[in-house]
């Protein structure tokens, strides 16, 4: 009994962070319906300024000021992101505004490791709580339950702004008909500084919080943001209490799962969450019709064509460059175009879902690092020759998606971003969790070609072959009958439904078809490097994925293709930096608000035969007349 | 009081408005008539900020406001009535009211929610009610009743009549005519020739996104062939 009782208020005292962070996103996404990544920066920001704060303000008068100051600092920085990063880009459509909130990641991570260096911080007790107390005999930390009091306080407080102010009742209205309340005389403008404002202030009070108990290190951000993504999920996106109650849920399974399950807690939590959206899509308080929000739907596409005479020659040109590179460069040369290559077929498998099937995949790397793995578990247990395991990986990964594949499609727009995000990221950790299989964070190594391929050029040819054809069978595709049909599901899934496609069916085989063709990008991989480490699975890598196709333009087949490459050659360039990630970061952000369309959508405008497009962001006319419907 | 004159306005590449003109003087009730497509809710949208028109001016109170942003214009005073009525259906009648309220503008008798429910007594019983689970001719009401709490001089009103029942358009023509005691201007959109003419001064009849007839009401029912042609009456 005492034991149940302790773990179950460990449980919500992890609940409690959890819950200021979930709720902070959902009212931001409510009102602005901007799904904010970087929203675990900001709680990573608030454990940080809270961290130095608490050790200039003494006593525990300094230590809870110290975090209200905190909530209002990054609430301030929010603001600020708001203003230059998000207010540009309200109008474009919400992949753009996913990928500019990338680019705030990268920036927030070397900002705070330029200002708190790379060690992990460990946070002050807090004055006063810094004991435990017996209940049933079980010692507990004071500091949980304070926790769980400052969660239940920030939840009626919350309650009371929403139902009892003005400013409440305007960002609940917002939240449902945002134009018609600036009809009626209120300037969304402010509405939702406002409200950016509010979200951030509860991160970082959650960070600021649960300093003394977790302290503060550069992981916080994505670690929190895959978990929360998980509670929005399951409580319903806009809900508060349904935030809550998914942040208390999640917290106990993962309390009382260590004692069930000790490997397997994140197991337990996806199989959790994939109940309840098999069962109640829309999660446990979320609105039915807020699953069904639709993305894109400011991308006006174009019609795709097969290539004409001219871009088969430059497609010609650029192999027959690719098969000279051994000649005339040096080992370095080769490895390098090899990576371009293998992202190359990376980023075209993640386009054909995105660019042709409207899917933002958010986890796509779990396919790519998942046939990786299926390529070099086959090497190291079987004995399999790289032939047969560059034809099997991508067959596991493909696999692999249909599975996953499988609850995804039941969900649009920014909701099957977050759970393709949220599965990418228990197969990372089953990766890491399962030692004996896979070696966990240490890798496995040794995974090289067959003998007639071991030398750098000649394996060169191998991935040019292997990745050109790849690329080439997602062109084909998308070319064939299932092609428009998944073009069909992209631009309307009702009308594709009425002219009898099976919008999940088609969906869910493309993104099978996609992963498997990440699958063999990874299995190139693997034997191309000798050995493959979970960060393959890692949700930075399917935000390289993401990055490389959106720098390329979604809207154009050749789009992945130069996305990757200038990728690759910035990532290249630019890694001699200590603080490379804060200039890409600035990049993201920079090409996101200058030229939406990425670099062919630049080519084709300067090229003067941009006509055959319509810009993302259309007139004024048009997009004010798509939000009145 | 409102002048737009020569508005022209786009969805896209599709052009709708061509050329639209009209105006409605101070404390005027103006029928804007025509079928379904003819630019109705294009003319408004376009007045109130919704749609920016590309061409063309719109004068309110001797401002010219076209292209500035719908928060803004609601300030000025004009009030928005949109078709679908797109009320808040989460909130309640009382919080629907507050979304909608703005402070009164020099000598004007300022609206409170009190003063609205005697207008619209169905209204009264069900303050506390959420407002998704009210009737389509008490939503209707409601929308009305929130643009009022802005206190404005003006009121585009589009299609209040539609989809609601014969006994409820009845008291909904008698509070427009309130309104208009109040001196409050209204342009109207309608389809329901009947129901304009209880309580319109003028009207205008546009088709195919330009104004075809302006006169009064009886101009109009003496021209049964225009109407047919405009109107399908
Ligand atoms: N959001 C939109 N995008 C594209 N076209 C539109 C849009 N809204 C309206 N239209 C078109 O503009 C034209 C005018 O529409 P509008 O809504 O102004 O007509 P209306 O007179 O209000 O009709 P109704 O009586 O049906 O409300 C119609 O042809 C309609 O199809
Ligand atoms: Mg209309």
């Amino acid at each position: 009994m005492g034991f149940f009782v302790a773990q179950l208020l460990t449980g919500m005292a992890n609940a409690g962070a959890l819950f200021l962070v979930a709720s902070g996103l959902s009212i931001i996404f409510g009102v602005t319906r901007v799904v904010n990544f970087a929203h675990g920066s900001f709680y990573m920001l608030g454990a940080y300024i809270a961290y130095t704060l608490m050790s200039h303000l003494p006593g525990a008068i300094g230590f809870w000021s110290a975090i209200v100051l905190t909530g209002i600092a990054v609430g301030l920085i929010g603001l600020l992101v708001e203003i230059v990063v998000l207010k540009p880009i309200y109008r474009a459509p919400e992949l753009y505004q996913l990928v500019a909130t990338f680019g705030v990641i990268l920036v927030i991570q070397d900002a705070v490791r330029y200002v708190w260096g790379p060690e992990d911080l460990i946070g002050p007790r807090a004055p006063g709580f810094g004991g435990v107390v017996s209940i049933f005999g079980q010692s507990v930390p004071t500091y949980d339950l304070v926790l769980i009091a400052l969660s239940l306080v920030v939840l009626a407080a919350l309650w009371a702004l929403f139902n009892k102010t003005r400013i409440g009742v305007l960002i609940r209205a917002a939240t449902q008909d945002r134009e018609m309340v600036g009809a009626l005389g209120v300037n969304q403008t402010l509405l939702f500084s406002a409200v950016f404002f509010l979200g951030s202030f509860l991160a970082g009070i959650g960070g600021a919080a649960q300093l003394p108990k977790g302290g503060a290190d550069l992981t916080m951000d994505l670690n929190i943001i895959t978990a929360v993504f998980v509670v929005v999920v399951i409580g319903g996106m806009g809900s508060i209490f349904g935030a809550f109650m998914a942040s208390v849920l999640i917290s106990e399974l993962q309390v009382f799962g260590v004692q069930l399950l000790p490997q397997s807690t994140l197991v337990l939590m996806f199989v959790v969450m994939a109940i309840i959206l098999v069962v109640r899509p829309q999660g446990l308080f979320g609105r039915p019709d807020a699953a069904v929000y639709q993305g894109n739907s400011a991308m006006v596409p174009k019609p795709l064509k097969p290539l004409g005479l001219a871009g088969k020659l430059v497609g010609a040109a650029i192999l027959a460059f690719l098969a000279f590179i051994p000649f005339y460069g040096d080992n370095f040369l080769v490895f390098l175009f090899s990576d371009i290559i293998i992202f190359c077929l990376f980023a075209a498998s993640l386009h054909f879902i995105l660019g042709i099937g409207g899917m933002a995949s958010f986890g796509h790397a779990a396919y790519y690092g998942g046939g990786a793995y299926v390529a070099a578990l086959l090497v190291q247990y079987l004995q399999t020759p790289m032939e047969l395991a560059i034809v099997l990986a991508p067959l596991g990964a493909g696999f692999l998606a249909l599975i996953i594949g499988w609850f995804c499609v039941r969900l649009s727009g920014v909701y099957f971003a977050m759970l393709t995000l949220a599965f990418a990221q228990v197969v990372w950790s089953v990766v890491v969790q399962w030692t004996s299989l896979t070696g966990g964070t240490d890798g496995i190594l040794n995974i090289w070609p067959s003998d007639w391929a071991s030398d750098p050029s000649v394996f060169y040819y191998v991935v040019l072959v292997v990745g050109a054809g790849g690329i080439i069978a997602l062109r084909a595709m998308a070319h064939t009958p299932f092609g428009y049909a998944l073009r069909g599901t992209r631009d309307s899934s009702l009308r594709a439904e009425a002219i009898g496609i099976h919008v999940r069916r088609v969906q869910l085989l493309a993104f099978a078809f996609a992963g498997a063709m990440a699958g063999l990008a990874g299995a190139l991989f693997v034997f191309a490097k000798g050995s493959i480490f979970p960060t393959e699975l890692a949700i930075s890598r399917s935000f390289d994925a993401l990055i490389m196709v959106f720098f390329g333009g979604v809207q154009s087949l050749g789009g992945p293709i130069a996305g990757a490459s200038v990728f690759t050659l910035l990532q290249d360039w630019l890694s001699d930096f200590t603080y490379w990630q804060l200039l890409l970061g600035v990049a993201i952000i920079a090409v996101v608000i200058l030229s939406p369309r990425g670099i062919t959508g630049l080519l084709e405008t300067t090229g003067r035969i941009g006509d055959r497009f319509r810009t993302a962001t259309g007139s004024n006319a048009e997009v004010a007349g798509k939000e009145a419907r | 009081m409102l002048e737009v004159a020569d508005l022209n306005s786009f969805y896209g590449g599709a052009h709708i408005l061509h050329g639209v003109s009209l105006d409605v003087g101070q404390g005027e009730v103006v029928a804007l008539l025509g079928r379904n497509g003819a630019g109705k809710s294009t003319t408004m949208k376009s007045i109130m900020g919704l749609v920016r028109p590309r061409s063309g001016t719109v004068t309110f109170e001797g401002q010219a406001i076209a292209g500035r942003p719908a928060y803004r214009i609601a300030r000025l005073g004009l009030g928005y009535v949109p078709e679908d009525r797109r009320i808040f259906t989460d909130l309640t009648v009382l919080e629907n009211l507050e979304v909608g309220c703005r402070a009164a503008r020099g000598t004007q008798r300022a609206w409170t929610s009190e003063r609205l429910f005697e207008l619209f007594p169905n209204l009264a019983e069900r303050r506390s009610a959420r407002a998704g689970a009210m009737s389509g001719g008490e939503q209707q009401m409601l929308t009305i009743a929130r643009t009022l709490m802005g206190n404005p001089k003006l009121v585009l009103l589009d299609e209040p009549s539609e989809g609601i029942s014969p006994l409820i358009v009845e008291q909904m023509a008698f509070a427009i005519r309130q309104l208009k005691a109040e001196g409050i201007a209204i342009l109207l959109s309608e389809q329901n020739l009947h129901f304009a003419m209880l309580i319109a001064d003028r009207v205008q009849v546009i088709e195919g996104g330009r104004i075809q007839f302006h006169g009064t009401a009886e101009e109009l029912s003496n021209q049964p062939k225009l109407r047919e042609e405009l109107l399908a009456l």
